[in-house]
């Protein structure tokens, strides 16, 4: 205590004194203090109670205000964070508009936004949580891979997007989107969430390792350079419309400028 | 104009056949390239311009099949193109097309300007020519000497006749005729049997139904199948692929009769379409329809696998599943009526219809 009174006066204790405040404060601040909250699995009350309020604005219309569900959407009781994080980061939802189908758009939420979102959905009932990169990156992009990917794929998924993974039309305006350049997180969420008409492909028949060779797969596809003009890659359906007006159109202008008189003298 | 009759008074005269005189060829107008003779050059220097591009295309093929790197592509309104075989068929396209044109527009412009028009003639010789004929005929069957001796015919006959009993032999061998009891053990049967367990398509594993979910499908085959290799797996296959699906129990309709045969909603049905034999995995999760490509038939899958849409004639065949002592799905049988499209001795008495109990 001495050495502290006898040195108070000194030019030099002031600015000390104030560096070791800070320093006290900060130190008290970061043992007491939360750890910023990025993730939505872990959940805190804050986070959950912010994403009460985003749902209670954006969502509550067409799913209740509780999730519980309308006749306008369904009830999002045990869907997950993985299905939240899929609908709102692919501009799915909040619809625009009802509709046959959630479109994907842009999406006008940030990440914060759509977490506690998430985080708020978790809580209404066990489902799957937004996946690690560890479960979904694709592998390395060796032949084996590539062939089982490719194998689960034309079994699993080629019935409705379609054998490039162009997607399809499905009954009553409703449609299996486009695989291309869908981000590897999305195709995992959609596989475990089943968003929409889409079927849940669970852990328990296709594991991990397996989602992600399909992914390994689908990017290898899409990385081969196309034959051209793919008209959508739908088959037969723009094939068949190309053939016909273009194809025998074409044959039909050269038959009716083969057989016409030409110009006369008169 | 020479040709038209001219009806007159005359009671020789001929009578009209046909309600439109006939307006003979049309008055010759001659060509602009046959009267400008500018105009003709001009046709002229442009086939000779056709014809002439088609050897430059034919050299510019060549550069192109050496030149261009076959890995070289670009991007044009976001579709990729390989340059090289884009350019090759360009330029042997563009070679054929120009060698066409060339020689239409040769014949339009240049070549003689002459309508013609042929009478037609009857397609059957006269009565002379056919009598003549006639006696040639005869006179070979007499020098054949069938006339005295008939019976050479008849053996020749006979012989021939016989020879077609070998042919229908060998082709009846080609698979044995599918009578009722061939049938039961054929196209009637797959290789489901009471504890086969249902393992997913590809991987192959087990399914449990706590692994399930509400709303998921699952590409499945029996576990017996992967013993089999070849022709045998691919018969088995061809039968035996099933589809999962695990539905909310409180939103379908399952019959008094088929309480038994799902695990708290987890249904398996075939994946052959009755209709032609497409395999069928297009589910939709919230309708509980099932939709096959090919034809559009469209099946419920929460209603038994009725026919809601489509050229399908009979209900999706459902197997009886339950649960073993580890969890896992196992088959309770093989399936109650034959799976696939129809034939002609199927018996449709046992299949599902709308509003069985």
């Amino acid at each position: 205590m001495r050495f502290l009174s006898s040195h108070r006066r000194r030019r030099a204790a002031k600015p000390l004194m104030l560096a070791f405040a800070l320093l006290l404060m900060g130190t008290l601040y970061a043992v007491v203090a939360p750890a910023p909250q990025v993730a939505a699995d872990t959940g805190t009350s804050a986070q959950v109670a912010a994403g009460k309020g985003l749902f209670a604005v954006s969502c509550s219309s067409c799913h209740g205000l509780n999730g519980e569900g309308t006749s306008q959407g369904p009830s999002l009781v045990g869907v997950g964070a993985a299905a939240v994080d899929f609908q709102v980061t692919t501009g799915r939802m909040p619809m625009a508009a009802p509709g046959a189908q959630a479109p994907r758009k842009h999406n006008t939420m940030t990440r914060e936004e759509t977490d506690a979102l998430a985080a708020w959905v978790a809580t209404l009932g066990p489902g799957p949580a937004i996946p690690q990169k560890s479960q979904y990156a694709p592998g390395d992009q060796d032949a084996a891979t590539i062939a089982r990917g490719g194998e689960l794929f034309r079994t699993n998924c080629s019935a409705c997007h379609n054998f490039e993974g162009g997607g399809g039309a499905l009954p009553e305006g409703k449609y299996a989107p486009t695989l291309k350049g869908v981000e590897p997180i999305h195709i995992y969420e959609a596989m475990r969430t089943g968003p929409q008409q889409m079927p849940v492909f669970s852990p328990g028949a296709i594991p991990d390792a397996d989602v992600a060779s399909i992914i390994t797969y689908l990017e290898s596809l899409h990385a081969q350079p196309g034959p051209g003009f793919n008209l959508g890659g739908l088959g037969p359906v723009s094939e068949g419309l190309f053939g016909w007006i273009v194809g025998i159109g074409g044959l039909c202008l050269f038959a009716t400028w083969i057989a016409s008189r030409g110009a006369r003298a008169r | 104009m020479s040709h038209d009759i001219v009806p007159t008074d005359h009671p020789s005269a001929p009578v009209r056949q046909f309600p439109v005189d006939d307006p003979g060829i049309e008055h010759h107008v001659p060509r602009y390239t046959d009267v400008d003779v500018a105009a003709g050059n001009r046709a002229y220097r442009n086939i000779l311009a056709m014809f002439g591009l088609v050897p430059v295309l034919a050299i510019a093929f060549v550069v192109i099949y050496f030149a261009v790197p076959k890995t070289a592509g670009f991007d044009v309104l976001g579709n990729n193109f390989h340059a090289q075989t884009l350019f090759l068929g360009l330029t042997a396209g563009l070679a054929v097309l120009l060698i066409g044109t060339g020689m239409v527009a040769w014949a339009r412009d240049i070549m003689s300007d002459q309508e013609i028009a042929e009478e037609r003639h009857e397609a059957g010789s006269d009565e002379e020519t056919r009598a003549a004929a006639l006696v040639k005929v005869n006179a070979g069957i007499t020098d054949s000497g069938v006339g005295r001796r008939k019976l050479i015919l008849g053996a020749l006959g006979g012989g021939m006749g016989m020879l077609a009993v070998p042919a229908v032999v060998l082709l009846a061998d080609m698979g044995p005729y599918p009578l009722a009891a061939k049938r039961a053990e054929t196209i009637e049967k797959t290789i489901w049997a009471e504890g086969v367990r249902l393992v997913n398509d590809v991987n192959e594993l087990p399914l449990k139904a706590s692994d399930l979910e509400i709303g998921q499908l699952v590409n499945a085959e029996p576990e017996t199948l992967f013993k089999l290799h070849g022709h045998e797996y691919q018969t088995e296959k061809a039968k035996s692929a099933i589809i999962i699906v695990r539905m909310d129990p409180a939103s379908i309709k399952i019959p008094a009769s088929r309480k038994d045969w799902q695990v708290d909603g987890i249904l398996a049905y075939s994946k052959i379409c009755t209709h032609v034999g497409c395999p069928i995995s297009l589910w939709e999760q919230q309708t509980h329809h099932l939709l096959c490509p090919c034809h559009q038939s469209t099946f419920d899958l929460g209603n038994s696998g009725v026919v809601v849409f489509g050229p399908a004639a009979r209900s999706l065949p459902q197997l009886p599943i339950k649960v073993n002592a580890e969890g896992y799905l196992v088959a309770q049988g093989d399936f109650p009526v034959p799976v696939g499209p129809s034939y002609f001795e199927r018996d449709s008495s046992k299949d599902f219809k709308e509003g069985d109990q």
